[in-house]
């Protein structure tokens, strides 16, 4: 059996509308998980969550979260990034609305 | 009701101007998040999972009609068309965005309403009995105090930096609605202008029951006695360590005697800088602002001939009613828990009918529950029919008041950044199981309580079933208290034992409800006190039997 492995994305929250966001390849910021960037090196992680923080006019709160790149693309690891890529469960009121 | 007067009105828009201009300098980059932070907490507004929060202080859980409209049409105009009612009787909207919260503030500032010391380590919302001024049991309205404790809290120049935050409970009966014992400071009147006084109560990561700091405080020493014990604890608290900094903490480290002695040298030195006869012309306003409404005398035939026929009026009756001090009224509670509803949330068109209802049969008098439920508190029993046909239409006749399925939920993972676990789905699926067992009416008396973390926003610890949401190495994860007991005779919940993972919690509490009433002694014996009776035992072995 070959394991996903575990790679990390930067996340954080968009600074006017308060969701979910996170860095893609480009340098932009997108509200979904499947189009950030991977890092599967922990220094260019670190790096890249360096830069990120410094963009406070943009974003709020920035980390690193750990992602499952799959084949259908990255996954949450956990159910924490789970429920922040989709929205909160008694409604579709989150990401899930657009879905 | 209390109105507010040109010194609140200044005030609140003062604050508000500096708001917008501190959101203002904030996105063009001349603040930065860590400055402005403290900012926006200061004036209600968290960041969550998904977006922003506003939580708007509703002093005592009181409201008139217009401003439960005008909280509707700020969910409709700003929101997603619903707000939530907290266990602190406050609302919340759960996805404002930051450039839109400068003008629901001033929208909210319109109708006398606001979000200042709603977070950070101040004197919090004063919470009170959404019974005040209307219950049978109650010795006097214990809104005037609250108010009057509203009033000098309210930006006191020394307690905008306490150790951590500070919450006091006001109740005005013997039975208690407020969980006084699990409050910073937990005022209980036993008599007419006569307080017992409890002091570190709390829940969170350490809970503990509140101890009686003093047996009976007279009305006039209100002020300078709370003064006391505030600036007591602003000296002696831990500002070293968050998780020791509640007053339940300096309270347990120096010891119920110790601190006694501090207050009453400090009480000493400054009662005499407060002017006794001012607090008391204060108070006979006060009281006479939130003198009783003229209630009417409504034919009472309806209500009769109602309940004989209509079992699903008397249902609710039986459970969503309480006796009123006038025998010819009841006070209503509207259940915001229909069964797989998200507990505590109202939905614009329902605060716009609850406004309306108000209005007619309710002398523009309605209340937030800390159970997260409404109250209409004066309403004529040849009235209710009519009442009870009106809140049907919109979804808001559920009867489950007092039962299994009225829990308190907080928000948990699906919206707090806190959260190790969800609580919202729990909540919902225990209702929809009692509801789909019909077994809720005959359990009875119940109160399940649940958080999404220690911090115990649900009050978990004071639920006759508590829940707790815990992240197990990346698994939601289920632990259980029983016996809890947030009334006059509170009690903190026993762990059963190791937790549950997410499907396996309900089917865990619907052994411990078939337990209950195989144990019972005839449905006169309510859960908690069958569990008073019998221990953690036997629901433990019908928990765990493998
Ligand atoms: C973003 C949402 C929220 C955050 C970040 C939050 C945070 C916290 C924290 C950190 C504590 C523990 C404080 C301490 O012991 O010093 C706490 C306590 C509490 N919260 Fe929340 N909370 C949130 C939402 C709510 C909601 C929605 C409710 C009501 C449904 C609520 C009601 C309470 C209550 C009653 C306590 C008191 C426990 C005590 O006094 O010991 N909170 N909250
Ligand atoms: S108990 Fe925890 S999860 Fe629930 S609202 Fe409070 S801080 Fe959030």
């Amino acid at each position: 059996m070959t394991r996903d492995p575990i790679v990390q994305v930067v996340t954080a929250n968009a600074l006017i509308e308060g969701d979910v966001v996170y860095l893609t390849a480009s340098g932009d910021w997108t509200r979904h998980l499947t189009q950030a960037i991977p890092f599967a090196d922990k220094a260019q992680a670190e790096a890249a969550l360096a830069g990120a923080g410094r963009r406070a006019s943009e974003v709020v709160g920035c980390y690193l979260a750990d992602a499952r790149q799959t084949a259908q693309g990255l996954e949450p690891v956990h159910f924490r990034e789970d429920f922040r890529r989709r929205g909160p469960s008694n409604y579709a009121h989150g990401k899930q609305a657009a879905a | 009701m209390y109105v507010y007067d040109d010194f609140d009105r200044a005030f609140i828009a003062e604050r508000n101007r500096q708001f917008r201009d501190q959101v203002a300098r904030r996105i063009d980059g001349s603040l930065t998040e860590d400055e402005f932070k403290p900012l926006r907490l200061m004036n209600g507004l968290y960041l969550q999972l998904h977006a922003y929060m506003l939580r708007v202080a509703v002093p005592y859980g009181t409201l008139n009609p217009g401003q439960l409209r005008a909280l509707a049409s700020i969910a409709d105009r700003w929101d997603k068309g619903y707000g939530h009612v907290t266990t602190r009787q406050n609302m919340q909207f759960n996805w404002p965005r930051l450039t839109d919260v400068p003008d629901m503030l001033d929208a909210l500032a319109e109708v006398g309403l606001h979000a200042i010391q709603t977070s950070g380590n101040t004197i919090r919302n004063v919470t009170s009995d959404p019974f005040a001024g209307a219950a049978a049991d109650e010795i006097a309205d214990p809104r005037p105090y609250a108010e009057l404790i509203r009033q000098w809290s309210t930006d006191h120049p020394e307690f905008q930096f306490l150790p951590r935050k500070f919450k006091v409970a006001v109740t005005g009966s013997p039975v208690d609605r407020v969980v006084t014992r699990a409050h910073d400071i937990g005022l209980r009147m036993i008599a007419p202008d006569l307080f017992e006084v409890i002091v570190g109560g709390g829940l969170g990561r350490t809970p503990m029951i509140g101890k009686v700091l003093h047996p009976g405080l007279p009305a006039v020493d209100l002020l300078p006695y709370l003064e006391a014990v505030v600036g007591t604890y602003n000296l002696l608290g831990r500002r070293d360590n968050k998780y020791k900094a509640r007053i339940k903490i300096t309270v347990h480290e120096n010891g119920l005697e110790t601190i006694r002695d501090l207050v009453e040298a400090r009480f000493a030195e400054i009662a005499p800088q407060f002017d006794g006869a001012a607090t008391l012309a204060q108070l006979a306003r006060l009281k006479r602002m939130f003198a009783d409404p003229a209630l009417d005398s409504v034919p009472d035939l309806p209500w009769q001939a109602a309940r004989h026929a209509d079992p699903v009026f008397r249902s609710w009756a039986d459970t969503n009613l309480h006796p009123h001090r006038d025998a010819g009224h009841a006070i209503v509670t509207i259940s915001l828990k229909a069964h797989g509803a998200t507990p505590g949330d109202v939905t614009s068109d329902q605060m716009r009918l609850i406004a309306d209802l108000a209005e007619r049969f309710g002398h523009g008098d309605i209340r937030f529950t800390h159970e997260q439920n409404i109250v209409l508190p004066h309403v004529a029993r040849g009235d209710l029919p009519a009442l009870h046909r009106a809140l049907k239409a919109q979804g808001l006749a559920t009867a489950n008041v007092g039962l299994a399925s009225d829990i308190i939920a907080c928000p948990g993972m699906d919206y707090c950044a806190l959260a190790t676990a969800r609580s919202i789905p729990v909540a919902q699926e225990i209702a929809e199981r009692v509801e789909a067992l019909k077994i809720e009416h005959d359990i009875g008396p119940l109160k399940i309580k649940i958080s999404g973390c220690i911090n115990a926003c649900g009050h978990h610890h004071v639920g006759h079933i508590g829940i707790l949401g815990l992240d197990r190495a990346g698994v939601e994860s289920y632990q259980i208290t029983l016996g809890g007991d947030g009334s006059e005779d509170a009690a903190l919940g026993e762990r059963t034992g190791p937790g549950f993972a997410a499907d396996q919690i309900v089917p865990a509490v619907e052994r411990i409800l078939s337990a209950y009433l195989a144990l019972r002694q005839g449905r006169d014996e309510t859960f908690l006190q069958a569990y008073r009776r019998l221990g953690l035992a036997p629901f433990k072995e019908v928990l765990y039997a493998a």
